[in-house]
């Protein structure tokens, strides 16, 4: 599921996928809440927004990153990444460590996935009212 | 679909707690069984999680495989002391009179599962909410 920027839906597209990312990501955490090494990890949200986005509008308007021409069938793609903020990754870093080497804190992850579904829906709403607005022009009647 | 996966994950997490939770049922309901031998003594016994990559960790970038489910490695048994106590008259007991009870503490059962049920019941609320996630954007423009 890879969306292209659009001047309809803006970037909430992408931010849609990284929330979905986001989740879980987070369900892994709680997942792993009690295996021995595991190290938590988070999406950076800013840095994976503005990776995706910037990817979405390299090929349009030249406002991203340049892309590598491919001249050739042979030539590998450059910056194509197939998942939008793969570099936006990070570890998250524990408020009481524990002896196992475990860096979950259960409270920390549920706060963390309940406000991602939130923003998840948020996302939704905005991409719902869109469609709203577009539906509204083409049929000239407030749905 | 990634969020079809949080399925998957939060199902390893379930399996991986319900393990425990019947290890510490069978360790509970031991905890005074007896034996006639030290070797034969009940052993309290315990699962061995590990996280479930498709890659070695600290090279992973990818998001897609930085997420993984839980692994059961397997049942390890306690290797604390066993007690043993002079009880001439039990049928168990052998050619000294001895019998050998369970080196299980009900304590350390009890925390357990406590902590196992809790475990579950997050696992249980995040399969719920991806749930509710899934279908919110079926109805995507209604």
């Amino acid at each position: 599921m890879n969306f292209k920027s659009d001047p309809l839906l803006g970037n909430h597209a992408q931010a849609l996928q990284i929330w979905q990312q986001r989740a879980e990501l987070l369900s892994s955490n709680l997942a792993n809440a009690d295996t021995p090494d595991y190290l938590a990890r988070d999406v950076d949200f800013r840095k994976a927004l503005s990776d995706a986005t910037s990817q979405g509008n390299g090929e349009g308007n030249g406002d991203g990153p340049l892309q590598m021409a491919a001249t050739q069938s042979g030539h590998i793609g450059g910056n194509n990444a197939s998942t939008a903020g793969a570099n936006a990754l990070a570890y998250r870093v524990p408020i009481q460590p524990s002896m196992d080497g475990n860096t979950v804190d259960t409270q920390v992850e549920q706060a963390q996935f309940a406000s991602n579904a939130v923003h998840y829906q948020a996302s939704l709403a905005f991409i719902t009212s869109s469609i709203h607005t577009m539906k509204t022009a083409i049929t000239g009647t407030s749905s | 679909m990634s969020l079809l996966k949080i399925f998957d994950v939060a199902g390893s997490g379930m399996a991986a707690q319900s393990t425990r939770l019947n290890t510490t049922a069978s360790n509970l309901a031991n905890a005074d069984t007896l034996s006639g031998s030290a070797d034969t003594a009940y052993r309290a016994k315990e699962p061995l999680f590990s996280a479930a990559m498709k890659q070695s960790r600290g090279t992973q970038s990818d998001p897609e495989s930085a997420s993984g489910g839980v692994n059961i490695l397997g049942v390890t048994e306690s290797q604390a002391p066993i007690d043993s106590r002079y009880e001439p008259g039990n049928p168990l007991a052998d050619a000294d009179g001895k019998v050998y009870s369970s080196n299980v503490n009900p304590i350390d059962e009890l925390v357990n599962m406590i902590s196992a049920s809790r475990s579950y019941q997050n696992n249980v609320e995040v399969m719920n909410t991806a749930k509710q996630l899934m279908l919110k954007t079926l109805d995507l423009g209604k």
